[in-house]
């Protein structure tokens, strides 16, 4: 699913209430403290780390273990060494398959964020009640439905009789029809599409629930000192919004990094590796070819790519943010 | 607020784009999925002679009845148990504190960063290692553990957003570390846990690579693998295909229309808290 694994940064919430306890609770709450130093409370994290540590963490260190080796999951394994790592970085299929998922990142997570802003902007500022309420319930039902349901649906759309291309002889742009997701140079773009699709409501409504809180006299004050609708955005929207845009662009990113089932349902990767992507890549080494070795070593080096976009996002968001 | 007439227009244009966008595709393929089986439907075009036993047939030849059965089986086992620890982790990290707290969510951390994919393989070989694959335990067991650091972060927010008075005041009517969490700290993290019941839910309910990998029979998956599986079935039957992706999908559509606030407080927050 879209949102499936949504991350957060995490902020830190200092407690005021401690600041401002009584003197009169002072001593329990320095009883509180003493509780907390003891190893008892140990036992209410012991079943989560340990299924964690077990089949996350634990996992993590096997794919580092498998990527040291050749091994076709079945038969004795033999020491590879960084052969598998070499491989990642001299494989053009391998590589490319990455390259495609950063050019995914300008569909998952720029489009949808730069469009959401715009979106949640209009919806906000305008005083269409029952518009927005409708907008609101139906761009959020592309986060309900299976992201192979999506991928279906949008396969059917762009299929060469289907309805985009019929959308396009009706207008008169006729000579630009064809099989979208099996053209070579456009299917990319296609699945990009999808992803926009289902990722646009998700950001438009984060942002826009974050937008409500912003100060409304901030708004009245900027449209008194003559701001119109786009200066007033720049000026209040956008600096307000900040944190909420970095938990979307890190969202989509890592959406974008690890998407497997539309491309696995809508191309499978093709035309040739026209679509491929590293999720399917990892699927396919891992148990069609059974190059478990590199297909961990491959897991591994996303995973790496994924925290290097990441960690500045979080820095960025945290010293501009309070 | 003061808005103009060409401003109004013009947002509502946009949001009205937004919304064509988003409905069209699921039109087309309602109505792919009223032609006569067999066919290969003509673009968006409302069919001569509606076949709406198409939905009965999908529903059966897909054995969606088995394939409900299976998938609620999964979310029976992985909503509960995963809210449970998650809350008990929460309350460990945010309320009590224990020693090691900052390095133990830091960890946590790391699993909310990383593409499923890349510990699937690992995981398909434990799995297997335990005798599991094809069983719905290899679903189960793995989910849990990758939902594990989201649930852990968001009952952490709620638990540290909580002020310290309540454990005090348990504390000072001689209650234990236990009757606090029971009786305390459980009821009033209620809402917070419900929100990420329904958010474990959707997640399970719609988890395809997973189901892919660990289970070869369809009727033990859960939705989206089986609708996957349909997928390769069926591939070039798009009335039939359509049928059956619609009636997977409308038990969440249904779910949603009638929990919307919570459903889109849930998502939201999920992204947002922290």
């Amino acid at each position: 699913m879209c949102a499936a694994r949504v991350y957060a940064p995490g902020r830190a919430h200092p407690s005021k209430h401690q600041a401002m306890l009584p003197k009169a609770r002072l001593l329990s709450s320095l009883r509180l403290r003493a509780r907390r130093a003891g190893l008892g409370g140990w036992v209410y994290v012991v079943p989560a780390l340990a299924v964690y540590g077990w089949l996350v963490l634990g996992s993590l260190g096997t794919a580092l273990q498998y990527s040291l080796y050749h091994w076709d999951g079945v038969g004795e394994s033999e020491w590879a060494g960084f052969d598998n790592y070499i491989e990642v970085f001299r494989n053009d299929e391998l590589l490319g398959a990455i390259l495609h998922s950063f050019v995914l990142i300008g569909f998952y997570c720029v489009i949808p964020v730069s469009c959401g802003l715009v979106m949640a902007a209009v919806i906000h500022g305008g005083r269409q009640r029952s518009l927005g309420t409708w907008a609101r319930t139906i761009l959020f039902v592309p986060q309900l439905i299976p992201l192979v349901a999506s991928g279906i649906a949008w396969k059917w759309m762009f299929a060469t009789t289907g309805p985009v291309n019929q959308f396009l002889r009706a207008v008169g742009l006729g000579s630009i029809t064809r099989a979208w997701l099996a053209d070579y140079d456009l299917a990319l773009p296609a699945v990009g599409l999808i992803g926009v699709w289902c990722l646009l409501g998700f950001c438009t409504l984060l942002l826009l629930t974050c937008m409500t809180r912003i100060d409304p006299t901030l708004y009245e004050a900027a449209r008194i000192d003559g701001a119109g609708p786009v200066r007033e955005f720049f000026a209040v929207t956008l600096p307000g919004l900040r944190n909420q845009i970095a938990v979307c662009v890190t969202v989509t990113i890592i959406l974008s990094m690890a998407s497997f089932d539309i491309v696995f349902v809508a191309t499978g990767g093709g035309p040739g590796t026209q679509t491929m992507v590293p999720g399917v890549q990892i699927y396919r080494r891992a148990f069609t070819y059974h190059e478990v070795g590199l297909a961990s070593a491959y897991g591994i080096v996303l995973m790496a790519l994924v925290l290097l976009l990441i960690l500045p996002i979080q820095r960025l968001s945290r010293t501009g943010g309070r | 607020m003061i808005t103009n007439r060409r401003e109004m227009l013009a947002g509502r244009l946009i949001v009205l784009v937004a919304i064509a966008y988003t409905l069209v595709p699921l039109l087309s393929m309602f109505l792919a999925a009223l032609h006569p089986q067999g066919t290969a439907p003509r673009g968006f075009e409302w069919p001569a002679d509606p076949q709406w036993g198409n939905f009965r047939d999908a529903f059966n030849s897909a054995n969606m009845a088995a394939l409900l059965k299976s998938s609620l089986i999964i979310e029976a086992a992985v909503v509960p148990v995963s809210v449970l620890i998650a809350t008990m982790a929460g309350f460990a990290l945010g309320q009590l504190r224990v020693a090691g707290h900052k390095v133990i969510f830091v960890v946590m951390l790391l699993g909310l960063t990383m593409p499923f994919e890349v510990v699937i393989t690992p995981l398909y070989y434990r799995m297997r290692d335990l005798g599991l694959l094809d069983t719905r335990w290899a679903i189960i067991l793995p989910l849990i553990a990758l939902f594990m650091s989201f649930g852990v972060f968001w009952m952490r927010a709620h638990f540290l957003n909580l002020p310290d008075e309540f454990s005090e005041a348990a504390l000072v009517d001689g209650a234990s570390t236990w009757q606090t969490f029971r009786y305390v700290h459980l009821p009033l993290a209620r809402p917070a846990m419900a929100t990420l019941a329904i958010l474990y839910f959707v997640w399970t309910w719609n988890q395809f690579i997973l189901a892919l990998v660990m289970v070869n029979d369809p009727e033990r998956r859960t939705m989206a693998g089986a609708l996957g599986y349909f997928q390769s079935q069926w591939g070039i039957d798009v009335v039939l295909l359509s049928a059956g992706s619609l009636v997977i999908l409308t038990p969440t559509l249904i779910v949603f229309l009638i929990f919307q606030r919570q459903f889109v407080a849930a998502l939201l927050q999920g992204a947002i808290k922290g």
